[in-house]
């Protein structure tokens, strides 16, 4: 009995010492919308950090060390994403991932503050990071820095006068519809209507009713995947033929796919797409591509990118650090030249918020087609 | 003015899809005195039934044809022999749960077997629009309310004007004297689960491409024609297709008149106000308790 106590304790012992030969796996937790209304978006999403997992641990880990995600579903409810953090978060990860939707990111970023654990994140509400929270960072450009560029956009090439505009009752709806009308005021533009909508929302018979009522020069659409198919569709059916502008969602792969003919003519500024004329972000296309057979809206590319910001922040550290994790990133700029998987130059600033490239796009017989390339401001 | 032809419309096209939503809790109720849960989740599967066979290589059409067959046997005949008969021996109170098991049970199966991400759908009527009155109406909302009135005055007419029609309504109203007189009573029975998922797949096929096949599209749908029923009548074919239509109108005035964020209030307002005047519904007849 006793010697076969012995032995466990030395074959325990051997186990060990060997693991941290090899360096144990460095833990990273993702919560996401992988089924309800954000089944898009979270599914996406998680599919890019896979893939990005995949590549890094081939190419030999992390310093020396495998990268191990678990995925958990938020069922794109607020209060399940909050319950998944703080499993999650029990678990001590190095880096918390996701969620998608800012309404679930609101409710999770304070327990991840709190337990000093860096959030990477998909949301893109612009309080978010306004808030002061030193562990949250950005993915994608948060409205307070898109939103101005669409206005801009709409002023200026679309010469829009009154601009009917639709957004999607939570977080992230009402947060771009705010920003957004106060760009519209800086230009003089009217907002002919002022619509809310659900999230999940299947019927928009009557709310494009309403806008042709209101009879705008364009059409400001800020809804989630899903929706923004069903009133692009409900558009066309009752002939809408005013421009129809969005940010980001309104011009996704999967609206396209949605929406199908629907799709076409609608423009919008997006952060991130596959399309976008850079080798990079073309091979990224083409590995997701051949692994899950289809082609990811920009919320795969986020997933991508949240696995390789971990990548370089701790290569720059040379170590693995959950506390010193954000204070490296705030302030880093990752160039695509040292670090291929972060697709483009990028910087972070003292808030989390992103700094990079943006693209006007437009659907054009159904494939976004990128019409304008908006630098990276610093 | 003009706004009030398009809302109309577009509503009377909602709502001829929830009457036939609707007139399937009807032909439950009146076969086995019990309510079908998993009405809204019947809508929803065909549809998927439908892409399944696309995504095997089929054409449209036929893939059409499939899913009506593929609903039949097991919307109509698969849910009579393997959930109702069995559970109908235990009473109306373990079958209405077991079909609130089925609706959940129904909805996780195509989560995970086909994808928990909505997919478009391809429609029956061509895009495009007609001109109606000086106002340009779509002619997918035409075609979709032109199919169900269709569907309904087809199904009327077998209820009213037809031999098994009246059978089927003896053995609604009394299912032992009807045997008594001679009407194969089991028939006509498993005849009304069989119109049921005709309905159901039909309503999935004019739904789909307009709401998208999801996995959980059969919860608005479901829970609508559900008030729809109530509102025009539980025990009354024609009760559940008035309810469909005034719910669907009701909703898209209410979004559009009223307000886009108390829209589904509505609906249920309607519902309250019914049930307190005329328990019923409107074309309801009352249902006196034997004892």
């Amino acid at each position: 009995m006793r010697s076969g106590f012995f032995a466990g304790l030395l074959l325990a012992t051997v186990s060990t010492t060997a693991a941290f030969a090899q360096g144990a796996p460095i833990k990273l937790a993702d919560v996401a919308e992988l089924s309800g209304g954000g089944a898009t978006v979270g599914n996406n999403w998680k599919n890019g950090i896979d893939l990005a997992i995949e590549e890094i641990n081939a190419k030999g880990g992390v310093l020396g060390r495998k990268l191990e995600v678990t995925h958990a579903d938020s069922q794109s409810n607020p209060g399940v994403a909050r319950a998944q953090v703080q499993k999650a978060l029990d678990n001590e990860p190095y880096v918390l991932l996701g969620p998608g939707y800012s309404g679930s990111v609101k409710v999770t970023s304070p327990l991840a503050a709190e337990a000093g654990i860096t959030q990477i994140m998909g949301g893109e509400a612009a309080e978010l990071t306004q808030g002061g929270n030193k562990f949250l960072f950005r993915t994608s450009f948060g409205q307070q820095s898109s939103m101005p560029k669409v206005a801009k956009y709409i002023n200026d090439e679309l010469k829009a006068k009154s601009v009917a505009v639709v957004w999607v009752n939570n977080d992230f709806g009402k947060g771009g519809r705010d920003v957004i009308t106060k760009e519209f005021a800086k230009y003089n533009i009217k907002v002919a209507a002022d619509l809310s909508t659900e999230a999940g929302q299947a019927d928009f018979a009557a709310d494009v009713s309403k806008i042709k009522a209101a009879a705008p020069d364009a059409v400001f659409i800020y809804l989630n995947e899903e929706e923004s198919a069903r009133i692009l569709k409900e558009l066309k059916r009752q002939a809408v033929t005013v421009p129809l502008m969005g940010e980001t969602t309104l011009v996704g792969q999967k609206v396209v796919e949605l929406a199908g003919d629907a799709a076409n003519g609608a423009r919008g500024h997006v952060g991130l797409t596959t399309d976008a004329p850079v080798d990079l972000v073309k091979a990224f296309r083409e590995k997701f591509v051949k692994k899950y057979n289809y082609v990811p809206d920009h919320n795969g590319l986020k997933g991508y990118l949240a696995i390789y910001m971990i990548k370089a922040t701790t290569d720059k550290m040379g170590k693995v650090d959950a506390k010193k994790f954000a204070d490296t990133l705030h302030g880093l700029t990752i160039k695509a030249a040292s670090e291929p998987g972060i697709l483009m130059d990028v910087t972070f600033d003292e808030k989390g918020d992103i700094d990079r490239q943006g693209f006007l796009v437009e659907i054009v017989e159904g494939k976004q087609v990128v019409k304008q390339v908006l630098p990276k401001l610093n | 003015m003009s706004n009030l032809l398009d809302l109309l419309v577009a509503g009377l096209a909602t709502g001829a899809i929830y009457a036939l939503v609707a007139v399937g809790f009807t032909l439950l109720w009146q076969t086995s005195q019990t309510i079908n849960f998993a009405q809204g989740e019947f809508v929803m599967l065909p549809a998927f039934l439908m892409l399944a066979v696309m995504h095997a290589g089929a054409p449209f059409w036929l893939a059409i044809i499939a899913g009506i067959v593929l609903s039949l046997l097991l919307l109509g005949l698969g849910f009579k022999l393997l959930l109702v008969d069995p559970m109908l021996r235990h009473g109306v109170l373990p079958l209405a749960i077991a079909t609130m098991a089925l609706a959940i049970g129904m909805k996780e199966a195509v989560k995970q077997f086909f994808s928990a991400e909505a997919s478009p759908f391809p429609s029956i009527v061509p895009a495009g629009d007609v001109s109606i009155l000086g106002r340009v109406v779509s002619l997918q909302s035409l075609g979709v309310l032109a199919l169900a009135i269709a569907v309904v005055i087809g199904l009327t007419m077998l209820l009213n004007r037809t031999s098994i029609g009246h059978q089927m309504q003896a053995t609604a109203q009394n299912p032992t004297v009807a045997r008594i007189i001679g009407v194969p009573v089991e028939r006509m029975i498993l005849l009304t689960f069989l119109i049921n998922a005709f309905l159901v797949a039909l309503a999935s096929l004019l739904i789909t491409p307009i709401y998208l096949a999801k996995f959980s599209s059969g919860e608005v749908l479901g829970q609508a024609a559900f008030i729809a029923a109530i509102v025009g009548g539980f025990n009354q074919v024609r009760g559940a297709i008035a309810g469909g239509l005034l719910i669907g109108v009701v909703d898209n005035l209410a979004a559009a008149y009223v307000s886009t964020q108390y829209r589904a209030a509505v609906p249920m307002v309607l519902l309250i106000v019914i049930i307190l005047f005329r328990p019923q519904g409107l074309l309801g007849r009352p249902e006196e308790r034997t004892v």
